[in-house]
């Protein structure tokens, strides 16, 4: 396996931004993630450390330090539910019964028809609009069960 | 509603000023045309911000002109120099350079640049937590028009400073936001801490001389260089200058994120401001700063926001995000999901950070679920002492041990009793989704 033509360039061009090459690794995770079926495989990281110059064993090390980076397969969509301390107050706990409930995905699992993701994240910085939720990287605040109920539901 | 002078949210709360010409009609770019064409010294410029007294918002509040006479003389000096903009909020309760970012984001790059060019620096990096990704749409479009009008790249303006601006987008890791842990991640590493010294500004971004500042912090440069120190310190207290960006967030009717001078009572931002505790309820303690500052309890709502009034009311002023707790907060549900929170982002180099917070996560979490030992208030209590303070890399261990000390401090018979009752009281039902794995 080899990275497509078109993200090498792409990595390419986001490595001319730092002084060194490796600077580029987090923001090349995020675009491998994008674009190569919304997870970071083995054989992702066996080629982005070829193309750093890297063990493939550091490239490891750095994406599974981050939250954002997932290493196993997810569902078509991801939810992610802030479940600290503002959100917690305001009642995040029943936003996460309600998402696992209308998904039918346990937490921190992806449901039986591989649609849905779901799991809990810490602070998301919206904590003024709290509870919240994150739907495949947009935010949707000020959450009751009815207004997740229609985000899921237009998630398709 | 308390009157005063704002200006941080002027462009924020502005329809399209987010846009270049909006911005620039409205007065937008001139603090930088005037440093750049006068020419204003770069020492100048850092001698005036000192003299504002402008202190970081990003939560340890150090003077910032201090911080940037830091930087050794270009002269003498040849390695590259860098300004790293932590735009990581995640602070727990912290909402606010987001608006600033996704509203007024030519505010942070016409303060990026100014500091840049106090400094001589020639390459600015804003390193943006991943999950802002608004934020850095909103940021990347206004690098675009600003290098389309010269005002990012060579030769700005038509003088001899050039500078590059560059985002890089974080992945969801709250040790990032430290300084030190934040150069590690832009250099395409695990955020691991580094020790200092080296301080960033001797050894920083690829052992380079580095300044990092908060987005805030920079969003206030161009307006004291528009309207000079004298004007700055005329709002706020003699040792906290300028507005500040309150956020407040939990048990009240108005969450929000405020501007307001340094020095307001906190009762009058939780009343006036946030419509007072929700639900006609009674106040049960508060966090004046973030998730990392001691609670408060009840009766010192009284004490003034600023730094040194925080301080002496024994806590930290930290990021001005305020959490209330209404009276009906379990305080073990809150310590558990405090201390969930460090338990999950210690990055695992110091052994008393990386135990501890796993120690008192579990203990929280036990005494929540109704396992709690007799002993365990004691356990918290030398385990919190244990971590903190100055006992590891980076200030995350004292983070997780201040809220459980202040938790221990205000709230101790409360929790004996939930211990002693062997089921919180107040706890949440038990969750009724299943959980996949061993989570």
């Amino acid at each position: 396996m080899a990275l497509p033509d078109t993200l090498t360039r792409e990595l390419g061009e986001l490595a001319k931004k730092y002084p060194q090459k490796r600077a580029a690794l987090i923001p090349a995770l995020h675009r491998c993630q994008e674009e190569l079926g919304g997870w970071i495989s083995p054989e992702t990281m066996e080629d982005l450390a070829a193309y750093f110059g890297l063990e493939p064993v550091e490239v490891f090390g750095v994406a599974s330090f981050y939250p954002m980076f997932h290493l196993a397969p997810v569902g078509k969509h991801v939810v992610s539910i802030c479940h600290n301390i503002s959100c917690d107050l305001r009642g995040a706990e029943d936003i996460v019964r309600e998402v696992c409930r209308l998904t039918n995905a346990p937490l921190h699992g992806t449901s039986p028809d591989g649609r849905f993701t779901v799991h809990t994240v810490e602070c998301q910085g919206a904590c003024a609009n709290a509870p919240m939720l994150d739907l495949d990287g947009v935010y949707h605040e000020d959450l009751d069960a009815e207004k997740v109920k229609r985000i899921l539901g237009g998630a398709g | 509603m308390s009157a005063h002078p704002t200006y941080l949210l002027a462009n924020a709360s502005t329809t399209d000023a987010h846009e270049l010409s909006v911005y620039r009609r409205r007065g937008g770019y001139a603090a930088l045309e005037k440093v750049l064409k006068a020419p204003v010294a770069p020492a100048h410029v850092i001698a005036e911000v000192k003299a504002s007294g402008l202190r970081g918002r990003g939560g340890a509040g150090f003077p910032t002109g201090l911080k940037w006479s830091f930087m050794p003389d270009p002269a003498k000096d040849p390695r590259p120099r860098y300004l790293a903009v932590n735009a990581d909020e995640s602070e727990p309760g912290t909402c606010k350079d987001r608006i600033l970012m996704e509203r007024d984001p030519h505010g942070l790059l016409e303060g990026a640049l100014i500091a840049a060019y106090a400094m001589r620096i020639g390459a600015v990096y804003i390193y943006i937590r991943g999950e802002y990704r608004a934020s850095y749409k909103s940021l990347e479009k206004a690098i675009g028009e600003a290098r389309g009008a010269n005002l990012i790249g060579d030769r700005i303006l038509g003088t001899d400073f050039s500078c590059e601006v560059h985002l890089h987008q974080g992945a969801g890791a709250y040790i990032c936001g430290e300084e030190t842990g934040l150069m590690e991640s832009l250099e395409g590493k695990r955020g691991h801490p580094r020790p200092k010294p080296p301080f960033p500004a001797g050894s920083g971004l690829w052992a380079s001389p580095t300044t990092v500042n908060n987005v805030e912090t920079i969003h206030n440069v161009p307006f004291i260089v528009n309207r000079g120190e004298a004007w700055f310190r005329t709002m706020g207290t003699p040792q906290s200058t300028g507005n500040f960006l309150c956020g407040i967030s939990g048990h009240v009717e108005r969450p929000g994120v405020y501007e307001l001078p340094f020095g307001l009572p906190a009762r009058q931002i939780l009343e006036e401001q946030a419509g007072g505790v929700w639900k006609r309820r009674r106040l049960k303690a508060w966090f004046p700063g973030g998730s990392s500052t001691g609670l408060l309890p009840a009766s010192a709502i009284d004490v003034k926001m600023d730094h040194d009034s925080i301080k002496a009311a024994g806590s930290m002023f930290g990021t001005a995000a305020m959490v209330i707790l209404d009276e009906t907060a379990c305080v073990v549900r809150a310590s558990h999901v405090i201390a969930r929170f460090y338990d999950h982002e210690s990055c695992g180099q110091c052994s008393q950070c990386r135990e501890g917070t796993q120690w008192l996560s579990q203990i929280f979490r036990r005494i929540e679920e109704g396992d709690g030992r007799e002993d365990d208030v004691a356990t918290l209590e030398s385990l919190a002492r244990g971590m903190a303070p100055g006992k590891t890399i980076c200030a995350l261990s004292d983070a997780a041990a201040i809220p459980t000390l202040s938790a221990v401090k205000l709230f101790r018979d409360e929790l004996i009793e939930c211990i002693r009752a062997q089921r919180d009281p107040l706890a949440a039902p038990e969750p009724t989704y299943a959980v996949a794995g061993a989570h």
